[in-house]
């Protein structure tokens, strides 16, 4: 099932000498120092690297919710350096699906509602595609038989497959995972993780950024990030299939 | 995001907090509320002093003597005599605005009867008086114009004299009292009017002609005042200009002379209680209006307190692509609807609460509609007003922080 050579090359995402500088008073913090990096569609791709490596301030702007210091970065045939926030908005809205490490659901809301979101702020989709598009990704993680659940009577990884939902529902052409295994346990990331890989599988982009090295070898390739700089990158050779690590998981009690 | 969409997620975000949204809608309630019922009170009160002020007459036009400059020195009202029995037959024949007038004397004292006395007053009047108070008599009859002229010794009784002479619903008609030990024959008792404007009992008073007080009871040989009914209630100004110009060729004076007189009409008298009771009820709809100030400021204050809470929502919805205007208007459907909700809802208390207090203390209240939508706009504009800061902070967030937010 595991496709190990992407069989399309376009490149979505493509980051040319890229530098981020935080002024923090008089002292300014060089979080990214020129970054190269592209990602091809189909690809999943793990960024890895410890905390202050400048992984998290990558995602930022992979996500279009920050803008480079220098350099650029194209999405899609983007280039998101000359937009303005309200322009920034709106390509987030219609290429890119977000997945937090605490889900970041509405709460006392239901799961329906919570996947609708997105699609909400966009202007194009009216009530009934809403609802029928919101359907079509809930039932892709597995979650019809809880559509009208709130966040509080969901497991972590029900949320966060709500969460994966609700990134999926605008179709998007890339999905940024941040942590998303970070609050979960072992065997829930693991679900999580498979989820991902037959979505990769399906076709979805993903980046997903990780400290967890297991969790990295689900990807089709690895970035490690130190000191805002790329230190290493690789193909996964031997990838983990989260569907099998489950089964060799003993089952929950619950 | 369509304006449905935004009403509706409004609505989910205040029932999520219910009962704090409602605490919030209070002082939007109690604001909307006191305001429609200051302003009924006032409005009410405004319109029961033109009512009871009609009621004394409403084409009435009065004389009193003025003060008077004799030798440089002034002499006030009450000591001035300048008013005679001859000037009213002169407004009479001279002023063609005038239908009636009446001279009148009184005094005041202890009337007896039997075991029984009373404080009260004694008006002399003439025949005209009736019409021009706009009184009746409910039992017996008026004195006649040959009692006038005989100085009779006859009276009429208002209510409260008859009641506390002969006891409630006698019928002292026939009998005689005695007033300042004038012995008086009651002749009829006046139909009630009860209290006026001012709070004066209206019945508590002795009618008897003019001549019978003046001669018998003062032994004055002016009168005290002159009371005159003009043709209509248009004419009160012509009736008094017509009056001015007889009494100043009756008594003589220059062009260039001060009036020794004052004339007052009912339109004059109206006035300036409008006026007195439209600043009652500005300054009743003021202090009610700070109340709704105070609730606005209520909106403004949970506002901000459900930005803070919610970061994280704010930054989740502008990372899946909320511009900043739309977090905006969410956040301003919120206390617009909280605003509105608790506007209509302050109507309704205060229309009820207006009604209740009116009935209570038996005041007149009267609810201008003009004052429903006064306050239904103003709390639509204190939503807008005071939402918008907390709306426009939580648009101004940026997504990363909020997003991260603890």
């Amino acid at each position: 099932m595991i496709r190990n050579e992407p069989v399309i090359m376009k490149k979505l995402i493509q980051i040319i000498q890229l530098k981020k500088d935080y002024h923090v008073g008089e002292v300014t913090v060089h979080a990214l120092r020129g970054i190269d990096m592209a990602v091809e569609e189909g690809e999943f791709v793990a960024i890895m690297g410890a905390s202050g490596s400048g992984k998290s301030t990558m995602l930022n702007i992979i996500g279009c919710l920050d803008k480079p210091s220098e350099g650029d970065y194209i999405l899609d045939d983007t280039n998101i350096s000359a937009l303005s926030k309200n322009q920034l908005a709106a390509l987030r809205n219609k290429k890119l699906g977000f997945v937090f490490q605490n889900y970041n659901l509405l709460p006392r809301t239901t799961a329906l509602e919570n996947v609708e979101l997105p699609l909400l702020y966009n202007k194009a989709v009216k009530a009934k595609e809403r609802r029928e598009r919101s359907l079509a990704a809930l039932e892709s993680v597995g979650l019809l038989d809880r559509l009208d659940h709130k966040p509080n009577q969901l497991s972590g990884g029900q949320q966060q497959r709500v969460a994966i939902a609700r990134s999926l529902v605008n179709d998007p052409v890339v999905i940024l995972a941040d942590e998303a295994t970070g609050n979960l346990d072992t065997r829930t990331s693991y679900e999580i993780m498979a989820l991902f890989q037959e979505l990769n599988n399906k076709g979805k982009t993903i980046v997903f950024v990780t400290h967890e090295a297991d969790i990295a070898r689900c990807a089709t390739r690895n970035i490690i990030f130190r000191d805002g700089m790329i230190l290493r990158e690789s193909l996964v050779s031997n990838r983990l299939n989260a569907r099998e690590m489950l089964a060799s998981i003993p089952p929950d009690d619950d | 995001m369509s304006i449905k969409n935004l009403f509706k997620i409004a609505l989910n975000a205040l029932m999520r907090n219910k009962f704090r949204a409602f605490l919030t809608m209070l002082g939007i309630i109690i604001g909307v509320a006191s305001v429609i019922a200051m302003l009924g009170i006032g409005e009410g009160s405004k319109v029961s002093i033109q009512q009871q002020i009609s009621g004394m007459g409403l084409n009435l036009v009065t004389v009193i003597p003025g003060s008077q400059e004799r030798g440089g020195v002034q002499f006030g009202m009450s000591t001035m005599q300048s008013l005679k029995e001859s000037d009213v037959k002169a407004i009479l024949n001279e002023c063609p605005a005038v239908l009636a007038a009446t001279p009148e004397v009184r005094g005041s004292g202890q009337a007896v009867y039997g075991g029984k006395n009373w404080p009260t007053t004694i008006y002399g009047e003439n025949d005209s008086y009736l019409k021009i108070r706009e009184r009746s008599v409910s039992s017996g009859r008026m004195f006649t114009e040959r009692e006038i002229s005989s100085a009779s010794k006859v009276c009429l009784l208002g209510k409260t004299v008859v009641t506390n002479l002969f006891g409630p619903g006698a019928n002292p008609i026939g009998q005689v009292i005695r007033f300042k030990k004038i012995p008086f024959l009651v002749i009829g008792e006046l139909a009630p009017k009860g209290l006026n404007t001012f709070g004066r009992d209206e019945d508590d008073l002795i009618i008897a002609p003019y001549t019978t007080v003046q001669k018998r009871i003062l032994a004055i040989p002016y009168i005290q005042a002159i009371y005159t009914s003009a043709v209509n209630s248009k004419a009160t100004d012509l009736a008094s200009d017509q009056i001015e110009a007889t009494l100043r060729r009756q008594h003589k004076i220059k062009a260039s002379g001060q009036d020794d007189f004052r004339i007052r009409s009912q339109a004059e008298l109206l006035s300036t209680f409008s006026s007195v009771s439209n600043i009652l009820t500005v300054l009743l709809g003021a202090i009610a209006g700070i109340s709704l100030l105070v609730g606005g400021i209520g909106i403004m204050n949970i506002m901000y307190v459900s930005v803070t809470e919610r970061t994280r929502e704010i930054g989740l919805r502008m990372a899946i692509g909320g511009k900043g205007f739309d977090i905006l208007l969410q956040f301003l459907a919120e206390s617009i609807l909280i605003s509105i909700t608790g506007g209509l809802l302050g109507i309704l208390l205060g229309v009820v609460a207006s009604k209740i207090i009116g009935s209570a203390m038996s005041w007149p209240i009267v609810i201008l509609p003009s004052s429903e939508l006064l306050s239904f706009v103003v709390c639509s504009v204190i939503g807008i007003f005071f939402g918008w800061y907390p709306a426009k902070k939580a648009s101004n967030l940026d997504p990363i922080d909020a997003l991260r937010y603890e």
